[in-house]
């Protein structure tokens, strides 16, 4: 056979599969159009026919998501995900987690591959507008702080003046600390990792004599060095970390239903509905709770659920306050306070609106 | 009518013909292939609604680097932030590609070597780092040797002049190599150094026998009939696929990123992240490595021609 001959015979299957996959994308664009251009398809719709949602977490944060010793995922950011499936299935356990770094997690929302991104992701304008993300309610409010050894004598960031700083890359801490040190007219020495067991390992190493990241990260990371209790997180707070769980941009339907999932969390903490209770409440006769709970009204629907959407959350994965207990509380390792993340009746910052 | 068919007839047994059809068949398909891939970038990009442009390379960058050689500051914009990068991945082709030179000519010639240990130390050399993967190579040598050497109070002093600690190797005049830098210079010249070696080895073992008895028997010296007779010979063999290494170890110096060294890559993944622009960002990526790639190639290719035989 002829040489050129050859070269078409490879060429032929691969153009095929092409055309094949041309004629699938095509397909989904025509009948996007087709249904009018205000009503595009939700995703919604795509997650209820896959018959699981698909979140990305970082899976390396004890806490907020990571996988315990029974191969379970567990956390802060996975909870949300699983009351997102609980709200959609009835099912807490009809969700894939997706590990993402850092620096992978927007192009992961953007083109589809993730649901719902939750993933200690800071709410900013910047990932707001130009990255095209939609922020959910926040979750966390956190700060950005810096853990140095003990042994050092370093206080304030004064005191780190010329010396080099871990972090990871593709956060908002690599700039916050670039803004910090800037302000007060300090050089230092970054040392960006992109893997952030890498930085952390780097850290406890000595390559750096500090490291920063948000202060519940460096609790969480302090947990797991080889001698906790030789670091130390300084006092100084360098900006505002608001994490929340994030979608694409553009799709309203679905941003409805992850922002009120997160909101059902809260308002139950508010109304005293917890995992043990909820069954009992529903043949309450507040109307508060009735409605809270879909015995009257139609609120689930409106959102495209089912009317005791509320109901399934709960039960499955408690209200914010049990979640919070469970992966961040006094009985954990990270025995983090409320703080800021308790409601605000408590002095904290978490409000729903009202559910009405 | 006849004539129609002996004419379809001529054609489908025309060679001539068929070379024609199939070649332009192919460029058909590829044509096919590119607007295909054209359309199918630019439709997601709008139904993301986005928009392609380069236009960001001049908003504030907003982050520090911690290994430059030119000036940046955080209020940069992403375009120098990523001269910055090139201008470190370069400086690690520039030495990473004369140190593996160095090291595999020795360690090539010292395959070769009459004496026994030698000979095996360098088959040991070559057959261990040849077989482990680099990504494993560079986490080992940083985190295993350079992280573990001594903290910057009680350093490694060489002669007064040099000072090696964890903190990288502090050298006269107040200027230091980072140990990400140093990693990524040993790990890549270690090797590429030991693949270069067995082309060597190659290069010198096909130069015949007679030359070197040849060489000797005019009297020159083991070195000498190295230098001037074997080697000279060698290299037209060794030439090509020197090339390629040359090449691996260019591209190979992306995997900085995994030790936290800035090179253009790691940067622009930053910049991928803080302006959410992928595509343009692995353009820019792809572009880099490519002209790099295509000038070592090219530089090269042009020494092979000159050092080949001419034939009279």
């Amino acid at each position: 056979m002829p040489k050129w001959c050859c070269s078409i015979l490879t060429t032929i299957p691969i153009f095929l599969t092409l055309i094949s996959c041309s004629g699938e994308s095509r397909k989904t664009v025509v009948s996007e159009n087709a249904s009018a251009p205000q009503q595009v398809k939700s995703r919604l719709e795509t997650v209820k026919n896959r018959g699981k949602l698909i979140c990305g977490v970082s899976g390396e944060l004890p806490g907020f998501s990571f996988v315990r010793a029974d191969g379970r995922y567990a956390g802060l950011d996975v909870d949300i995900c699983r009351a997102i499936a609980a709200a959609i299935f009835n099912n807490p356990n009809a969700v894939q987690f997706r590990n993402l770094n850092a620096k992978e997690r927007f192009t992961a929302v953007q083109t589809g591959e993730v649901d719902v991104l939750s993933r200690n992701t800071t709410w900013t304008l910047g990932r707001d507008t130009s990255v095209k993300m939609e922020f959910a309610p926040v979750i966390f409010y956190d700060g950005q702080g810096i853990m140095v050894r003990k042994n050092s004598g370093f206080k304030k960031l004064e005191d780190l003046k010329g010396k080099p700083i871990c972090t990871q890359t593709g956060t908002t801490n690599e700039q916050n600390l670039a803004d910090q040190m800037r302000r007060r007219g300090l050089p230092y020495q970054p040392v960006v990792f992109e893997d952030v067991n890498t930085a952390y390992t780097a850290y406890a190493e000595g390559r750096c004599d500090a490291v920063t990241s948000d202060r519940s990260q460096l609790l969480s990371r302090r947990t797991a060095l080889p001698k906790p209790q030789d670091h130390e997180i300084l006092s100084v707070v360098m900006s505002k970390e608001p994490l929340a769980p994030a979608v694409a941009e553009g799709d309203v339907r679905w941003v409805n239903i992850v922002r009120w999932v997160v909101y059902t969390l809260i308002e139950a903490e508010e109304l005293g509905v917890n995992s043990k209770n909820v069954t009992q409440l529903t043949r309450s006769n507040d109307p508060l709770f009735r409605r809270f709970l879909g015995v009257e009204g139609s609120l689930g629907k409106g959102l495209g659920l089912t009317n005791d959407f509320t109901v399934r959350i709960i039960k499955s994965v408690g209200n914010y306050g049990e979640i919070y207990n469970r992966n961040l509380g006094p009985n954990t390792a990270l025995k983090l306070d409320r703080g800021l993340n308790n409601l605000w009746t408590k002095k904290g910052l978490l409000f729903a609106p009202p559910f009405r | 009518m006849l004539l129609l068919f002996a004419k379809a007839l001529f054609m489908w047994n025309n060679s001539r013909f068929w070379r024609w059809f199939g070649q332009i068949l192919l460029i058909l398909l590829v044509v096919i292939l590119a607007i295909f891939l054209w359309r199918n970038f630019t439709e997601n990009l709008q139904q993301l609604g986005l928009q392609f442009g380069f236009d960001f390379l001049n908003l504030q960058a907003g982050f520090d680097i911690g290994e430059k050689i030119v000036t940046y500051k955080s209020t940069d914009t992403f375009a120098a932030a990523l001269f910055v990068g090139l201008i470190n991945t370069l400086r690690v082709m520039a030495i990473g590609l004369v140190s593996a030179s160095i090291v595999g000519v020795i360690v090539g010639v010292a395959r070769l070597s009459d004496n026994w240990l030698v000979r095996n130390l360098a088959i040991i050399y070559v057959e261990i780092i040849r077989n482990i993967p680099l990504l494993l190579q560079l986490l080992f040598w940083y985190f295993a040797f350079f992280l573990k050497l001594p903290q910057p109070g009680n350093s490694i002093s060489f002669f007064g002049i040099f000072s090696l600690s964890n903190r990288g190797l502090q050298l006269p005049g107040g200027t230091a190599l980072y140990p990400e830098f140093l990693t990524l210079i040993l790990g890549l010249t270690l090797y590429t150094g030991a693949f270069i070696a067995e082309i060597i080895r190659g290069g010198i073992q096909a130069v015949p026998k007679g030359q070197w008895e040849a060489a000797r028997s005019l009297g020159l010296k083991p070195f000498q009939v190295m230098r001037l007779v074997v080697f000279p010979q060698a290299l037209r063999v060794i030439i090509p696929p020197l090339t390629s290494q040359y090449l691996n170890l260019a591209k190979n110096s992306s995997l900085a990123i995994a030790i936290g060294f800035p090179d253009i890559y790691a940067i622009a993944s930053t910049t991928n992240n803080i302006t959410g622009r992928a595509v343009e960002v692995i353009v820019i990526i792809i572009i880099t490595y490519l002209t790099i790639s295509l000038t070592i190639s090219l530089l090269l290719n042009i020494y092979n021609r000159r050092i080949q035989i001419k034939e009279r």
